[in-house]
This record gives C-alpha cells, structure tokens and sequence, in this order.
C-alpha cells in the first residue's frame, strides 16, 4: 500500500479522526533542542472506524524490518490482529519526533514507548467499552480489537465504533503493558509488511517520487577530496537542449528533465583544479592514523598491567588492521524538494527525517513549520544515511529553480562522498600466566571508536584505551576523507582484534579456542550462546590449528550476546578462502518476530563476509580509486555459506536489538578459521587472497 | 536524435519519440512511469535494473533503446496477471526473500529468466545466473531459497 492508499485507508484527511490532535502531535512552534518522545498516545496511534489502527513512529524502513515488529508491538498491547495496523513512518508533519533509525535501537529502546502508548489507548478504549456496555472493565475481554462483556458475547463495540464521533481526551496514568507470558502475537513469525511491495515493484523509494514539473540536477565535483575549484566553464553543457545551469557559492549545478540528461550536461562541464594536498594512501594510512591520532582516553581498568605482566610466562603482542570499508547501499542517496508556497517539502532517503528537517531549517533559514521532511522506503542505509547530503543540495536547488528538484547520487559519487567506516589500528598486548590463563591483556584502539573495545572475559589486570573515532572528536586531517558511522560501529574493529588475540592466546596455550574462552567466561548467558553453537555446529574440542578450518567468535553487543562458529576452506595456491558454513547463537531477549530477526542474522553474516574478505576502499591523494562494483567487491551468490541461526528463548530480558550484533564477530569469526585451517594468522581486514598468500609464504 | 521507436511493454506495444542511444532504464523510469525498474549503479555492474527482453535478462542501464525495437520488454510491474503474482514473485514473498527491497525486481527478473532457460536449476547454476545481481542486505540465502521453490513450482511460467 502506498502512501496515499494508506492515508485514504485511515481516512487521515479528516473522516475519523476523532482523538484530539495533542500539542505534541502538531507542529512545534520552537522546538526543544532535542525533543522526546510524546507522552500522548495520540501521537502514535489513530483508530478509524473500521477499526484498523494507523500506527505513525518517526522510524523508516531500510530493510531492517523495523515496519512489521514495531506494527506487531501495537497489535499485541491493541489486542488487533497485525493484519490491522497500517503503519505509517518517517514523515516530520504526521510521526511524532524521533532521533533516528540507527544502532538496532528501534525495538530496544522505541519499543517500550510504541507498547507503552498502546496499552494506555486499550485502557482507555476499555473504560469506554465499559460505560459503552455498562459493564465494568474488569469484566470486559478484547478479542481482535472487539470488546465484549465475559460470558455474554453478544454484548461487544469494536474499537472503531467506539470511538467514532467522540473527541477522546481521557488519559491514564500507569497502565502495565503486558507481561510477556500474555503475548499472542509477539514472538511468533509474521509476514512482512513491505512485502508485497517489495516484489511488485510498486514500493516506492526517494528516486522514484517525482511531482510534476521535477528537474533532475547533477552536481560538480572535485575529482579527489581536497582539491580546490580553480575555473569552472559551463558554456558546452548549456548549449544542450533543456540544460539549466545554477550556481550558489560552491555549488555548481546542471538540470534537465531526465537524469540522463543532465549527467550528459556535467559531462560537458569544464573544471580545473588545484591538486589535494593529502598524501595518504590506503597502505599509508595506518602509519599515519598512529601519528595524528589523539590521545588515549581510557574506557575501562582493571587490577595492575604490570602486576599481570610479571604474572606472565608467555606474551603475545599484535597489531590488527581494518581499511576504510564503504556502506555501498543499493539505493544511492536520493533526495527531491520541492518549493510550494513558502513550504519546503523533501523526500529523502535518509535514516534521521527529524535531523534532516533541523538542518533543512538551519541551511535555509526557514521556520520548523516551512519544512516538511518525507521518508520513503530506504533502499539500505547501514549508518550510512544518518545525514542526507542531497536532500540540502536538492532543497537549495528548488528554491533557486523554482520548480521540484531530484538530486540522485551517481555509483561514483557514492564511493567518493560515503561517510566510510574509518580505517583504523588495534594495538593487543597480552600474557598468558603458568596456568594458561590470560596473565593481563591491554587493548588500545586508534580512529574507530569505543564500542565493544572491553573484553567479554573475567580478565583480573587489563587496561583498554580509545584514541579518536567515528563519532568525532578527531584532529584535523586524521582521515582523507568523511567517516561515520558503519553497521555497528567501532565494533567490527575492536572485536576483530580482540577475538582474534583471544584465539591466538588459546594457540599459545594448546588448548581448544572454545574451551579456552569458556575458562574466562564468567556470564552465563555468554556460556550460553557459546555452548548452544557449539552444540549445533557440531563442535569437538580441538587445539589450533587443526586442519578442519573451524572458528569461532563470540561478541556482546549493546546486551545482545551473540556466538558464531564458521567451517572455512583456504585455497593455497589461489588464496581464496571459502566459507562453507556459519552458524550463530543469539540472545536477544524477547524476540518480538523470530523470523525478522533471523534474516537480519543472516545479512549480518553476509554483509560481514564483505570487510572479512574483499571490501576495502582504496585510495591515493584524496581520490577513491573504487569508484563502482566491478573493483569493490561485496558478497556475492558464490560465496555465501549455509548459514544457521539459533534465537535464544529468552523472556526474562526485555527484547534487545537485532541488526547489527551478529556482524561484529565476522572478522575474527573468519580469521580464526583461516587459522585453524592452515595455520597463518592474518592481522589485517579484509583477509584478501594475496594477503593470505603472502602469509602462507612467509 | 529523437525518432520513434516502438517496442512491446509488458504485453503492450508501445511507440515513444526518443533519441535512440538513450538507455532504457532512463525511459523506462522517466518517460515510461515504470519506477520498479532500479537504477543502483548505472554501469551494469549491480543488475537492480535487469528488465526482460525478449525473455533475456539485460541490464536496462547500459541498453540503449534502440536496441529494443520491436522486441518485447518485461519490467517488474508486467509479471502480475490479473491480480495473481507470478510463481517467482510468490516465492520471494513467502521466503522472506528480500530486505530493502532495492534489489528486488532485477533479482526476480533474473530469476525468472533463468527457470524460463534451466526449470530445475542447481545451487551452482543459481548462484551463476545471479552473479550479476547484487544486494547489500544480505538476503542471499533467502533468495537462493525462494529460487530453488520456485523451480519446483514451475517458476518457469
């Protein structure tokens, strides 16, 4: 269903409305810096008098799946079937507020607020019902959104006829969700709600939105990052048909009416430059982030290194490396605007509409009320559609155009204007004492950041430290070019490296790499995973390397704990490593769609393959020298191994997040097999076939 | 330069004034209305745009219309009949088989071109036909699945 149809099947133009709008709901005046989450239900929920529920949340759909679990969250508090909740996502003018749709946070933390707002609609709907029937609430039951007196069926008013007509401003305080035990609808598969959409081709995504009149603009850009504009000459491009050319400061604009056109137009455009001054590369880089990086802030303590130290019998010290990894959505970012009647109205593929509209109203000097920021189905966004770049340039664009806009980011230019996932260098020192045990360990992480850079393990002396990240904070000219945040940031890095240290310290030992982490577990719910993997894989204990090619990994990841073992083959002469199977335990907590969460495991384990094995971003004096598919290599149908996923039945944890956990042990996951298989260990991502026959030679 | 060039669109024909060179994705999306057919990497290297032509699987960014004259093409939004999606499209629905749905029309098209081709194709044969079709989700195994159930439902229809 598109949008429209959805407005037209909640009557959301006026025909059922019958909750009061709040002041939340409307456009805020001034808007607080960082608004919450409205307390009135009526933000997040509309019931219409056939009684379907439209469900409005500030989240968008990316793929995650975040439409159907939060939909199923509504219809289980709702008591409706989830066929009955129409959900409506990330549009600044109908959802209430919200900070953004990133880091697995929109069951974990937006969950309990979507649940929260329902069960107050169905108390109060059930205080209605019960004057509506004359019967108290207590012994009234929902069943599918009808309301009936117990034991006297015939005595029932569906939500929709409830509230039909009637201005509903009652509100109540402290009403309990349900308790899990209760739920009906939660925890089972659900189909997805995009589905239908998806494979008829009718979703609709930024790109695909063009009001009448649409001009597509392509934008000037410097061949490499750093390089200053010297001349610019335009007169070639305009003399093509229907070619427009805007300028507006540093931007240099061509538009046409197809995209084809105007990426013809800029093909015409003559530019000069002066030089980059960056000097890095992608082989220099790493020297260079140990130079500039800033100093250490420490994350966690624990005993005395040196005190571990003289405790050790045997040490082991390595650094771990990870390149720039790209996003590489299959959406490039797209944004049309469109300038109508001092109202600037976006479609934007991005991940944060609520962020984008501030900087919308910021850029253009605008009132919070002027801009309106629409959000369609987002073809992948990964961290990387946090901010929407285009959605200024299309903005900017309209207004001096007068007529809509489409910026629509080339494959070039979303490998050149990417906020990649920061190269960045773990530095691992550690000791096993007499016993085999882990004597001290300290972990010190440049440019990526902090997240899951402390150890899992009941380590008694260790010292883990942070310089930079990608959160910021960095000194200027840390990196060539913009990072960001990438799918779980920092922790692919930090868990590479620590993983990976843990299996080279089990190595020393002689001892089987599970059992070895078991010995310094003291989390049963990490015991858990690992076991439960263990058990599925088919594990037998074993000291690497062994030949067989088994790994394993084990991560916690914002308190979803997540083990994964992996069977590889290496190739000796080829180098070419294939994984022929994965199999991942999670915990997760409550698992609101089972089958959602699984898939987003499996895209996990898949997109992991990529900054394991292949991806990497080359470059050279500020230019991206992967400008497109054929040199950046994802995963492709080859190489993806049977993949098992094993969801932990876990109620007594509220539900975790999902996306993202399960691609953080990839790297390690994948080195460690590589280790057991032939014995190398290889220290840098991603483990391409020349690294490991360079290994293998050495 | 713009002449006519008339082709069979999804089972109806179709004469449009364009210049010749111009690629098919482009008029397919802008001129045509038909925006199920993805443009993710405009060199023919991801197949979000695969369409139909003449029962092959092409990349409709890097074929030039002209190309495609008096041929009959087959986008995404001409595999429903009257209501019913097509086995292919069936499969991917009750496999899960798509995230962000980007891919999704090449992937499906691709698929469908192939069980035309190979009914009963192998994991291997699979994974060939799909090479060209790239997602970034990773709903790899999922698809692989839906293919497989396809086939068995005669996919090929």
């Amino acid at each position: 269903m598109n949008r429209r149809d959805f407005l037209k099947a909640t009557g959301a133009f006026g025909l059922f409305v019958t909750f009061p709008l709040s002041a939340s709901f409307q456009e805020p005046e001034k808007p607080a810096e960082r608004p919450g989450y409205p307390k009135d239900f009526n933000a997040y929920l509309r019931i219409g008098p056939d009684g379907r529920v439209g469900c409005f949340v500030g989240k968008i759909e990316m793929g995650q799946g975040a439409m159907t679990a939060l939909a199923m969250l509504a219809a289980e508090e709702l008591d409706v079937p989830l066929e009955r909740v129409d959900m409506l996502m990330g549009d600044t003018d109908l959802c209430p507020w919200d900070q953004g749709t990133w880091g697995s946070l929109s069951v974990w933390q937006f969950g309990p607020v979507l649940r929260g707002a329902a069960a107050e609609a169905r108390a109060v709907l059930l205080q209605l019902a019960a004057e509506r029937l004359g019967a108290p609430v207590e012994r009234l039951q929902v069943q599918a959104g009808i309301v009936s007196v117990t034991g006297a069926p015939t005595r029932r008013v569906g939500y929709g006829e409830l509230v039909q007509g009637q201005r509903i401003e009652k509100h109540l305080a402290d009403v309990k969700v349900k308790p899990v035990s209760q739920f009906t609808q939660v925890g089972k598969d659900a189909p997805r709600k995009d589905g239908r959409a998806k494979v008829t081709g009718t979703a609709k995504f930024a790109a695909d939105i063009l009001p009448a009149g649409t001009l597509q603009a392509c934008l000037l850009r410097p061949p490499a990052h750093g390089a200053k504009l010297l001349s610019v000459d335009t007169s070639d491009a305009e003399k093509l048909p229907g070619v427009r050319v805007l300028r507006d400061g540093d931007l240099v604009a061509v538009l046409h009416a197809r995209p084809d056109g105007a990426r013809e137009a800029l093909g015409r455009v003559k530019a000069t430059y002066q030089p980059s001054p960056s000097t890095v590369d992608d082989k220099s880089i790493f020297e260079h982030l140990l130079k500039v990086a800033p100093p250490a802030r420490e994350l966690a303590a624990k005993g005395s290194l040196p005190v571990g130290e003289a405790l050790a019998v045997r040490r082991l010290d390595a650094t771990y490396l990870n390149g720039y990894v790209a996003h590489a959505p299959m959406e490039p970012h797209t944004a049309v605007a469109q300038w109508d009647k001092g109202r600037m109205t976006v479609w934007a593929s991005t991940q944060a509409p609520f962020l984008l509209k501030g900087q919308l109203v910021q850029a253009l000097g605008l009132k919070p009320k002027e801009v309106r920021v629409i959000t369609p189905y987002l073809g992948g966004g990964f961290g990387g559609k946090g901010g929407c770049p285009p959605a200024l340039e299309a903005a900017r664009l309209a207004k001096l155009a007068g007529v809509p806009v489409q910026v629509t980011w080339s494959r070039q230019e979303e490998f050149f204007l990417d906020t990649f996932r920061p190269a960045a260098v773990v530095k691992l020192r550690a000791g096993l004492d007499k016993d085999g045990r882990v004597a001290f360990w300290e972990h010190h992480v440049y440019a990526a950041g902090d997240q899951e850079a402390q150890s899992v393990y009941d380590l008694p002396h260790q010292l883990i430290q942070s310089s930079g990240g990608w959160m910021g904070g960095n000194p200027p000219g840390l990196h060539p070019f913009a990072i960001g945040a990438w799918r779980a940031p920092a922790a692919n890095t930090n868990v590479h490296a620590s993983e990976s240290h843990m299996d080279a310290l089990a190595a020393l030992a002689k001892m089987d790499p599970m059992e070895f982490r078991l010995k310094h577990l003291k989390n049963p719910r990490m015991i858990g995973v690992l076991q439960v993997a263990a058990k599925a894989f088919g594990w037998t204990p074993k000291a690497g390397p062994s030949g067989r090619g088994f790994g394993v990994a084990c991560a916690d990841h914002r308190d979803t704990l997540v083990a994964a073992m992996a069977e590889v083959a290496v190739d000796r002469k080829t180098g070419q490593v294939k994984v022929k199977r994965v199999v991942v335990a999670q915990d997760m907590g409550v698992v609101v769609n089972p089958d959602g969460a699984r898939q987003q495991v499996e895209g996990c384990v898949t997109m992991g393959l990529g900054y394991a094995l292949s991806e990497e971003v080359r470059f050279k004096n500020g230019k991206v020298l992967d400008e497109n598919f054929d040199t950046y290599q994802i995963p492709r149908f080859a190489q993806v191994p049977k993949i098992q996923t094993i969801l932990i039945d876990n109620p007594d944890l509220p539900a975790q997040g999902g996306g993202e956990p399960a691609i953080v042990v990839m790297g390690a996951l994948i080195a460690n097999a590589i280790h057991d298989a032939v014995g190398i260990r290889l220290l840098q991502l991603p483990m391409t076939p020349e690294r490991v026959k360079e290994a293998l030679k050495a | 330069m713009a002449k006519t060039v008339s082709f069979n669109l999804n089972g109806r024909k179709v004469s449009i004034e364009a210049d010749g060179t111009r690629m098919l994705a482009y008029v397919l999306r802008g001129d045509l209305g038909l925006t199920g057919t993805k443009i993710g990497c405009g060199e023919g290297l991801c197949g979000a745009c695969t369409v139909l032509v003449d029962g092959e699987a092409v990349r409709s960014c890097s074929t030039p219309l002209s190309a495609v004259a008096g041929k009959a093409v087959t986008t995404i939004e001409g595999l429903e009949l009257d209501g019913a999606l097509h086995p292919v499209q069936e499969a991917f629905l009750s496999h899960g088989a798509y995230q962000c749905g980007f891919c999704t029309p090449g992937m499906i098209l691709s698929t469908v071109a192939l069980l035309q081709k190979t009914p009963k194709p192998d994991r291997q044969r699979v994974a060939e036909a799909l090479d060209g079709n790239l997602c970034r989700c990773g709903a790899h195994v999922r698809i692989l699945a839906a293919v497989e159930a396809a086939a068995g439902k005669g996919g090929a229809r």
